[in-house]
């Protein structure tokens, strides 16, 4: 009986020990991939870019803030989380941060003092960062960030959350893969564009499904989940590989021309997609979203046509496509003027087909197409909700700056007209997507726009 | 004591069509730029919104989007004999308000003039001689010629989004395009738009009478389109609310679908809007600008602007009454020819034929503002002034436009104006009416001229500006001409009913009733400093770094729709500032 207390003790004791050591002994920080000189200097502009093209902007902005000085709220499914600011102020940004530390945060997601990021900051993605890019934008950030002196509201998430040492069994399950990138694409076009992907602009952050404990499922190109679409606050990612999806039915230059100004001849980016463009991807040069798009649709070995730049005509003028094979029979239908239509189609006629017309197809780089677009007909119904609640808007960039907006009808349309209209548009064109009840308008309608 | 605000290279006084062509033109050039506009900030989002903004009682009828004569007006009168009385009410014209300017609320009728009407003194004299021109008209030849401009009304073209189909091509004439314009280097930049029932009728009739039609020449856009700043528009589904509206659907050109969104993310450019400019500064020896000053309504002050260069591009009214106001000139005396200031001012001689149909239908509610198809056969190129004994000539168009409920019901003639007969002829009528129009040109004579009025001031104090202005015997008898020519074509489509309504000799302006905001000159271009107030590329002739933007430039009206010629004259200026005078500031002229 007492050998049996004494394991008993033991075991506590080792655990006790164990859970102190998980709690208090320090994070291992990774090695670097690749061994750079002390001397090391980086391009003029390398350090700025790969800042755009990791879109750090994008979250350590606030609406009305300073760039990079942090204090944007972060919807997590544990609570908001505060993004912190990153300019090289002393106290309240970055600026005491040595190299070492700069990249155990972007490689291994811990801060100088060993205190676990959350997973919000996208260090899975960063991790496969190659040593050059994150010396060179440490660089930028202590050399040319201005600092900005913004103590940022601290993230105070409830229990367990609260409790970051978790987060250090979490990364066990995380962080399975090397620091580094390794290239599989077989172009050279393609590997610099899986490059981006994978890492700087962690496209796989919101576009890979999530496992059981939230952590990405699929982060490079030999992962079977990557990309394969995930939900974000509500609002699908889509696809970006597989049949159905866009890098797929679109051409490489309509892909690239997406990523660059955010519109195409078929779709439009807004809410999270917006801000990534606006933030991150109308920075980078033509050869960038190029790659990008070459790597996206070959990633399952579909042949990949290289345009030379992208939206490179002075001026141009763009026929609206006609219906498509799968939505004549609805272009038909509301080109009848049979008063009998159904309510969803009636609304569509009066609120929607003059930019979107009957065919569904709106009109390039202008109107979205409805047909076959992954928002209207996402598992998720918030968004389709959303934008004809409150609207949409695509923000202006260098090469198409006008800043697209869509009215919202919150004002003209009830609960029920926008669910039978949503509904509709779901169901129409050969969109195959469940009804939206207006149950869930309201709750859509309730939380108000920018949501 | 004023405030005053930071220097900056140019400013800009009012933020329509020129003011944003000369922002994001010299933007360009690395220059700090700001823009006052005297108006409201708007944007097709939200201020343009479907369904609000095709309210036509709000905006149609209560002009929501015009100056308010409390804002700003002008006295007018029909001669010297007469007392100017202030413009209380708007009527025959309606100056804009606001970002985009008229830019916003126009039809989209794009035209560039016909060659001989930039030249059209020596035309006159080498065809017929100087003597057919009447007494009193100050008929001139623009100091620029079409070769030159052809260049910039194409660029203005496609920065604008013009649909259309060409009809000369570098001189060859193009089958179903207009064989009386002047070449063009390149078509339109969008095919034309869709044609309606009513222009399909009034082309065959004019096909069947030998003439040469052609459809509108239209900034309303017939495809989706990106212009060469990256500014796009959608294609247009025939709303019929253009004129006196901004446009909800991206479609129509306009400051705000071609230049705007670019311009504002130029770094080196700002905008303050309710920002009034009351007069631009003169330095000591008069010979240059320091800048403006202006009313700030938010603070409720003057603040002066100073700025190196200073581009007048509020409306054609407003920026004469600046110039008069500011000493960049002197005032045109009728009497002795003496001046240049408020010379010149014109406007435009329009008619019309409508014809009723019992059996036809027109849905008149399907349009736009620059719909139709339109000949030129009896336009200033192909008339015979000396036979026909005027001087001038005019385009005809076809096709629904603005159908709305309230102010577009044709009833024949005789047709009780309310009550059961009204409702009667509306039901029997609605729907069933098409009209052809005519477009005419207007000359310039002496008794039609600007100078500030010596009773009426505005609210800042400053004298209003006086207009006086009557039809003169010229132009009508082109508009009698007109009508004889266009009731047998008409006629010719058999209607059951058919009225005319075209200005006679004898006819007196009238204030009242919608006429056209073409209203031109009184800042014009001349080839030297005694006929106008601004040299070929729209610089003051009085001080070099003042230039002056707009339709108060034309020497006399054409018989077009302005925008095009103030659009591609805009591009010939600011060219010759980034090209000539930013390296040397002088005068270039």
């Amino acid at each position: 009986m007492k050998t049996f207390l004494r394991i008993i003790a033991g075991l506590v004791v080792l655990g006790v020990v164990a859970l102190l050591a998980f709690i208090f002994v320090p994070v291992q920080r990774s090695a670097p991939a690749t061994d750079l000189a002390a001397d090391w200097q980086p391009e003029p502009g390398q350090g700025e870019y790969v800042m755009h093209a990791s879109d750090c902007v994008a979250c350590h902005t606030s609406d009305e803030g300073e760039s990079m000085a942090g204090g944007r709220a972060i919807a997590s499914p544990m609570g908001t989380i505060w993004s912190t600011n990153i300019t090289p102020d002393k106290d309240t940004g970055i600026g005491n941060w040595s190299y070492a530390d700069f990249r155990g945060a972007m490689v291994d997601g811990v801060t100088p003092n060993g205190t676990h990021l959350y997973p919000a900051m996208p260090y899975e993605n960063y991790r496969l960062m190659k040593e050059e890019d994150l010396r060179a934008l440490y660089d930028y950030i202590m050399t040319e960030v201005p600092a900005v002196s913004n103590k940022v509201q601290e993230t105070k998430l409830s229990f367990p959350f609260n409790l970051r040492f978790g987060i250090r069994a979490w990364n066990w399950l995380a962080l399975t893969h090397e620091p580094g990138f390794t290239p599989t694409s077989s172009t050279e076009a393609e590997t610099r564009g899986q490059y981006l992907v994978e890492g700087p602009g962690h496209c796989a952050a919101c576009h890979s499904p999530r496992t059981a404990f939230m952590s990405q499922d699929g982060i490079t190109a030999s992962d079977e989940s990557f990309l394969t679409g995930g939900v974000i606050d509500g609002w699908n990612a889509p696809a970006l590989r597989g049949a159905e999806s866009a890098p797929q039915q679109w051409s490489t230059e309509e892909l690239a021309l997406y990523l660059a100004t955010g519109r195409n001849a078929h779709s439009a980016a807004n809410g999270e997609m917006g801000l990534v463009v606006e933030h991150s991807l109308q920075y980078l040069t033509d050869e960038d979203n190029i790659a990008m798009a070459a790597f996206l649709k070959g990633i399952d070995g579909a042949d990949v046509d290289l345009p030379d730049t992208i939206a490179a005509a002075d001026h141009r003028a763009m026929e609206p496509a006609p219906a498509d094979a799968a939505g004549e029979a609805t272009a038909t239908m509301l080109t009848e003027a049979n008063p009998d239509i159904s309510l969803g189609a009636r609304l569509y006629l009066d609120n929607c087909s003059a930019c979107h017309f009957v065919t569904g197809k709106g009109a390039p780089e202008i109107f979205p197409e409805l047909a076959h677009n992954a928002l209207v007909t996402g598992s998720e119904t918030k968004p389709l909700i959303s934008v004809i609640l409150n609207g949409a808007e695509v923000p202006g960039t260098a090469k198409r700056p006008m800043t697209l907006r869509m009215q919202g009808y919150a004002d003209r349309l009830s609960d029920d007209e926008v669910a039978e209209l949503a509904s509709f548009v779901r169901s129409a064109w050969g969109n195959d997507a469940g009804a939206v009840t207006a149950a869930d308008v309201a709750a859509v309608r309730a939380a108000g726009a920018g949501h | 004591m004023a405030r005053q605000e930071k220097k900056k290279d140019v400013v800009i006084v009012g933020l329509g069509w020129t003011g944003s062509i000369a922002g994001i033109e010299l933007c360009r050039e690395g220059l700090e730029i700001v823009a006052l506009e005297r108006g409201h900030d708007q944007s097709t989002v939200p201020n343009f919104e479907y369904p609000q903004q095709i309210d036509e009682l709000k905006y149609g009828v209560r002009l929501k989007m015009m100056q308010k004569p409390s804002q700003q007006t002008v006295t007018v009168r029909r001669n010297d004999g007469e007392t100017a009385l202030p413009y209380r009410s708007l009527g025959s014209f309606l100056p804009g308000n606001g970002v985009g300017g008229a830019g916003t609320h126009w039809n989209g009728l794009n035209w560039r003039p016909q060659p001989e009407e930039l030249r059209l003194r020596s035309y006159v004299a080498e065809n017929w001689g100087e003597e057919i021109i009447p007494e009193g008209m100050n008929l001139g030849d623009y100091p620029v010629s079409y070769d030159e401009m052809e260049p910039f009304f194409t660029h203005f073209e496609k920065v604008a989004g013009i649909s259309g189909k060409a009809g000369n091509l570098n001189g060859e004439i193009q089958e179903g395009g207009n064989p009386f314009e002047g070449w063009r280097s390149e078509d339109y930049p969008m095919p034309p738009t869709a044609t309606t029932y009513d222009s399909s009728k009034f082309q065959e009739a004019c096909l069947a009478a030998g003439y040469h039609p052609f459809p509108a020449p239209a900034g309303i856009a017939s495809t989706a389109y990106t212009n060469p700043y990256g500014m796009q528009m959608g294609p247009c589904n025939f709303c019929g609310f253009c004129e006196r509206y901004g446009c909800y659907q991206y479609s129509k050109s306009s400051p705000q679908t071609a230049i705007l969104d670019a311009l504002k993310m130029q770094p080196n450019f700002s905008y303050r809007t309710e920002s009034e400019v009351l007069r631009v500064e003169l330095a000591e020896d008069g010979k240059t600008a320091t800048g403006v000053t202006y009313w700030d309504h938010k603070a409720g002050e003057e603040v002066f602007q100073p700025a190196d260069i200073v581009i007048l591009s509020s409306y054609q009214l407003n920026n004469v009454h600046l110039m008069l106001l500011s000493g960049l000139g002197e005032a045109y005396n009728p009497l002795t020819g003496m001046g240049t200031l408020g010379k010149n001012y014109a406007y435009q001689m329009n008619g019309g034929v409508s014809m009723f149909f019992k059996d036809e239908n027109f849905n008149p509610f399907v349009g736009h503002g620059a719909n139709g198809m339109c000949i030129d056969d009896f336009s200033i190129n192909q008339n015979d002034f000396g036979a026909l004994g005027f001087i001038g000539g005019s385009y005809w168009r076809s096709g629904t436009f603005n159908g709305q409920p309230i102010r577009n019901m044709p009833l024949p003639k005789g047709t009780p104006s309310w009550g059961a007969g009204w409702k009667e002829g509306i039901g029997e009528w609605y729907g069933h009416a098409m009209s052809i129009g005519s477009h005419g040109s207007h000359m310039s004579y002496a008794n039609n001229h600007l100078d500030l009025d010596p009773t009426y001031k505005d609210k800042h104090g400053r004298p209003l500006m006086r207009m006086t202005f009557n039809w003169q015997d010229n132009d009508l008898k082109m508009n009698q001409y007109m009508k004889s020519q266009m009731e047998p074509l008409a006629a010719s489509l058999n209607p059951d009913v058919m009225q005319s309504g075209f200005k006679g000799l004898g006819a007196q302006y009238d204030v009242r009733p919608y006429q056209t905001t073409h209203n031109t000159g009184g800042h014009i271009m001349s080839a030297n400093p005694t006929q106008g107030a601004v040299n070929k590329f729209s610089q003051t002739w009085k001080a070099h770094n003042v230039f002056a933007m707009g339709a108060g430039n034309f020497v006399q009206n054409t018989q077009y729709n302005p925008t095009g010629l103030v659009g591609g004259l805009a591009y010939h200026t600011v060219n010759a500032i980034r090209t000539q005078y930013l390296s040397n500031p002088r005068p270039l002229v």
